[in-house]
């Protein structure tokens, strides 16, 4: 039974309860709704909540902990010569679930471990059960005590409305446990990694090639973690994408704002704005198909050595992703500015472009700046584009001719595809994470109460 | 400069100032007609660096789709090749059993083999014969099989039958691989373009609408490789996401801006709901990694953990939206219903929430257009594997549309783009449609209080 036919039980469960506790109320009240303290609807849903939710919670708890626990049970089995050593426990991990998936017929493994397999297809089996038949009985007892309490003396919307309240708190709770949870997973894995690796060689070494020997008797570099050429490969890329971003962006706004008619403006600024809609792997192969090769073979010749994978194409794409980012993020700070001093400024005189240059850009400067600082962080955690159209080596440089690497770059290549967990090359890439969500998180704080206070200043 | 000179020079200014204020200005003056000319030159050139600007973003996006565009059109066809081949009887079903099992199990391959061997029959070395034989794609022989099923009457006859064409082949003739190369420069030797000629002046080979690139799941052969099983994928993730994000943004966004008391811990709430806005979406598939599968084990690849990251990741957006909705509606709707004796949460359910909906469901299509098009996490949390298979459920392991764009956008086949840039057109038809049900939404809803 698969899991959205359990919850159809159950949410089916509640349709039926909701009925009948319903019922009850209105045969309680001898036909005069008068009589109860609430109305039928209202004990009705009583009698659903009590069937619905403690069933749903019970679901998440047991997800959390069902994998964790069959994995100590099957690891407590294994004989110590694979638990004790890491790299051996991981890939017996793997072929066991291989094999309780019903696969792994071609892999050449001990029999504890086959036998391992197939304990845990059975483990698997008898949680699923196990999980139906505690649902299913949650549900079915939530409904029997809730049912027997109905009374035309029972406060029952009450009740409701205070359960509901309680889901919606927790709903909004939901906010800060997602944040706890990206902080505590990065750092623990961070801390991890920084356990092996110091934090100064990290944040100011100058050489970076993750690529560490999984196996004794690999050929590979030592490993070096220094993120400094990541970070400039980022910023390199960040500025260019900005050179472009913030010019366009903005007179694309202030043309919006100040000079376009209704009806020009009606056509142009849903057009912009497909631009900020396209997804970014869009732009990722754009940039590394026919951007990239169009400046490779341009270059070549004006006698310029471009590489392929150019920080200049993937800044300049980056650019166009962000203008749409920048324009409207300005136009809404300017279009604040009070009519009085521009009407201040017609008044003395002053043309429409001194107005703007004048009187209305330094008034929504501090808004402006948020704007773009908001922009440059999420240029800075852009991951497609840069993964599709910029470099993998990380090269010290600051030539936008040459290939770069960034932070989010290297998040994705040491992620994606064989990892091994607890290996300083993947732990790295929390620790990238960890400096990612940091910095961005910053910028955003403070572009945010730099707009927040321009706000307040006109409102 | 020196200091001496330029203090001369702002002396010889303010006399120049200090007579002035003397005088009226002279406005027919030739000097202060030229200043008035140079300042609305400089209006002009001002104005005009706005209108480039929307230009070169206007410019950009019309690049992008025109590159998009003319690159993927040819991938909604396909070459087919029009072969004699012989439904030999003894090679079919030898003992004349007319049992599907026995038929099923038949060497399709080969007869397509000898049907090209005897069409092309100066072909004699090994390298030459393998050259030949990849006309025609591997997975011809599956369709050879499935017309021999379907009509076992075929059986000892000999037929004219379209086939699907090798990738290479179907480049050819789209005109992707010139002739006019150099032929070590080239993916096909001048043998091979040879044969391409004599079969095109036979009227032997043909476009046909591709539909498998509409029904098939990935494949490592470029022109068997379909987008549904990636669509599945989507879908099945963007369920999840709607079945989380939407009950859990909405109830936020109500509590929020309805019931909840100016305290720490509200303001906790907003502060964190405007920052997981701006969280880079890559942080959030290291979330989805380390929690759900390093934590809680769920399935790699599967389409639930992927709802579960991106849910998390729209929440904002919903809840963002949700909130202007509800803020819309104006007090004397509330005001109206408590009056009448409807307890808050009453008024909520039977008034506010219905009037907020439209702009409700407006930012919750946004956020799922958005969900749609996100790459990043689902790579963090092994979407990105290669599945040939359509995913039945949102527990199997599955890729979806984007992902599948920047598998195809890295393979070495020149085949490979135009189906790309094919399947970024079709995940784009599908943000268009999103896009425009939510304007649509918003234009029939919209009401000014």
């Amino acid at each position: 039974m698969s899991l959205s036919f359990l919850l159809l039980a159950v949410a089916a469960l509640c349709v039926l309860s909701f009925y009948f506790g319903r019922q009850r109320a209105i045969a309680l009240s001898g036909g005069r709704y008068s009589n109860l303290h609430s109305l039928p609807t209202h004990y009705g849903m009583y009698v659903a909540l009590w069937c619905g939710l403690p069933a749903l919670l019970l679901l998440v708890v047991w997800y959390m902990f069902q994998g964790s626990i069959i994995e100590a049970m099957i690891i407590a089995d294994l004989p110590a010569e694979i638990t004790g050593d890491p790299g051996k426990l991981s890939l017996a991990l793997n072929s066991i679930s291989l094999i309780a998936e019903g696969g792994g017929q071609h892999l050449t493994v001990s029999p504890e471990v086959v036998d391992a397999g197939r304990r845990l297809a059975r483990l698997h089996t008898i949680a699923n059960a196990a999980l139906i038949v505690v649902m299913l009985a949650s549900a079915s007892v939530g409904i029997m005590l809730s049912y027997r309490k109905i009374d035309p003396e029972m406060r029952a919307r009450n009740n409701v409305e205070r359960i509901s309240r309680w889901i919606m708190i927790a709903c909004s709770a939901i906010a800060i446990l997602s944040t706890v949870g990206i902080v505590f997973s990065l750092l623990f894995e961070a801390l991890h990694f920084f356990s092996k690796i110091s934090p100064l060689e990290f944040l100011f070494g100058l050489e970076w090639s993750p690529q560490t020997a999984i196996r004794a008797d690999q050929v590979a570099s030592d490993g070096a973690f220094g993120a400094i050429p990541l970070f400039v490969g980022t910023l390199l890329i960040t500025l260019i994408a900005m050179a472009v971003a913030v010019p366009v962006g903005l007179f694309s706004a202030i043309y919006m704002g100040e000079y376009a008619s209704s009806k020009f403006r009606s056509v142009a600024k849903p057009a912009l704005e497909i631009l900020a809609g396209v997804p970014t792997v869009v732009y990722g192969f754009f940039a590394a198909l026919t951007v990239a090769p169009f400046l490779r073979d341009n270059g070549a010749i004006i006698g310029l050595d471009v590489s392929s994978e150019s920080a200049l194409a993937a800044g300049l794409v980056m650019g166009v992703m962000i203008i749409p980012f920048v324009s409207s993020l300005s136009d809404d700070v300017m279009s604040q500015v009070p009519q009085s001093l521009r009407d201040g400024s017609y008044g003395l005189g002053a043309t429409k472009s001194e107005t703007i240059r004048h009187v209305i850009f330094p008034a929504a400067l501090p808004g402006i700046v948020g704007a773009v600082l908001l922009a440059v962080s999420r240029a800075i955690g852009e991951t497609m584009i840069v993964v599709m159209a910029a470099g993998l080596a990380a090269n010290l440089t600051v030539n936008p001719l040459q290939a770069v690497t960034t932070v989010t770059v290297q998040i994705v290549t040491l992620l994606v595809g064989d990892q091994e967990f607890n290996s300083a090359k993947t732990l790295s890439a929390f620790a990238l994470g960890l400096v990612l969500f940091l910095v961005t998180l910053g910028l955003n704080v403070f572009a945010l109460k730099v707009v927040q206070k321009y706000r307040e200043k006109y409102d | 400069m020196t200091d001496m000179a330029s203090l001369m020079e702002d002396r010889a200014a303010a006399k120049v100032i200090s007579d002035n204020l003397h005088k009226p200005v002279d406005w027919d003056s030739p000097k202060i007609a030229r200043n008035i000319k140079k300042r609305y030159a400089a209006e002009r050139r001002f104005k005009f660096y706005g209108l480039a600007a929307i230009g070169v973003a206007l410019l950009a996006l019309f690049v992008l789709a025109g590159s998009i565009g003319s690159k993927g059109y040819t991938a909604f066809f396909q070459t087919y090749v029009q072969l004699e081949i012989t439904f030999d009887q003894d090679a079919i079903d030898p003992d004349r059993t007319g049992d599907p099992a026995v038929i099923g199990k038949a060497n399709f391959d080969g007869l397509i083999k000898q049907a090209l061997r005897e069409r092309f029959p100066q072909v004699t070395g090994r390298q030459e014969k393998r050259d030949l034989y990849s006309i025609v794609s591997g997975g011809a022989s599956y369709d050879l099989r499935e017309r021999v099923m379907e009509n076992p009457g075929l059986i000892g006859q000999t037929r004219k039958v379209w086939l699907i064409s090798g990738d290479d082949f179907d480049m050819l003739n789209k005109g992707y691989i010139s002739a006019d190369v150099e032929e070590g420069n080239r993916r096909l030797n001048d043998e091979e373009i040879a044969w391409y000629d004599a079969l095109k002046s036979d009227g032997a080979v043909e476009k046909q609408f591709h539909t498998r690139f509409f029904t098939n799941g990935d494949s490592r052969e470029p022109e068997l490789a379909g987008i549904w099983g990636a669509a599945v994928g989507s879908l099945y993730t963007l369920m999840v996401t709607l079945a989380l994000s939407f009950p859990i943004g909405v109830l936020a966004a109500v509590y929020l801006e309805e019931f909840a008391p100016k305290n720490r811990f509200t303001q906790i709430v907003e502060v964190n709901i405007n920052n997981l806005a701006a969280v880079p979406s890559i942080v959030f598939g290291l979330l989805g990694l380390e929690v759900y599968l390093n934590v809680m084990h769920l399935p790699r690849s599967a389409p639930v953990v992927g709802g579960l990251t991106l849910a998390l990741m729209t929440l904002p957006t919903i809840i963002i939206a949700s909130r202007a909705a509800i803020k819309a509606v104006p007090p004397s709707i509330r005001q109206a219903a408590l009056g009448l004796g409807a307890s808050p949460v009453q008024t909520v359910t039977h008034h506010v929430l219905p009037l907020a909906m439209p702009g409700i469901l407006t930012g919750t299509i946004i956020g799922m257009a958005q969900a749609l098009g996100e790459t990043a996490p689902l790579l963090m949390i092994g979407m990105v594997a290669f599945i040939v298979d359509i995913p039945g459920g949102a527990l199997d392991p599955a890729t979806v549309l984007p992902v599948q764009i920047y598998l195809w956008a890295d393979s070495p086949e020149r085949a490979f783009v135009e189906k790309t840039s094919a399947a970024i057109m079709v995940l784009l038809a599908f943000l268009v449609l999103m896009n425009g049900l939510a304007v649509y939404l918003r234009k029939k809803f919209e009401r000014k209080w």
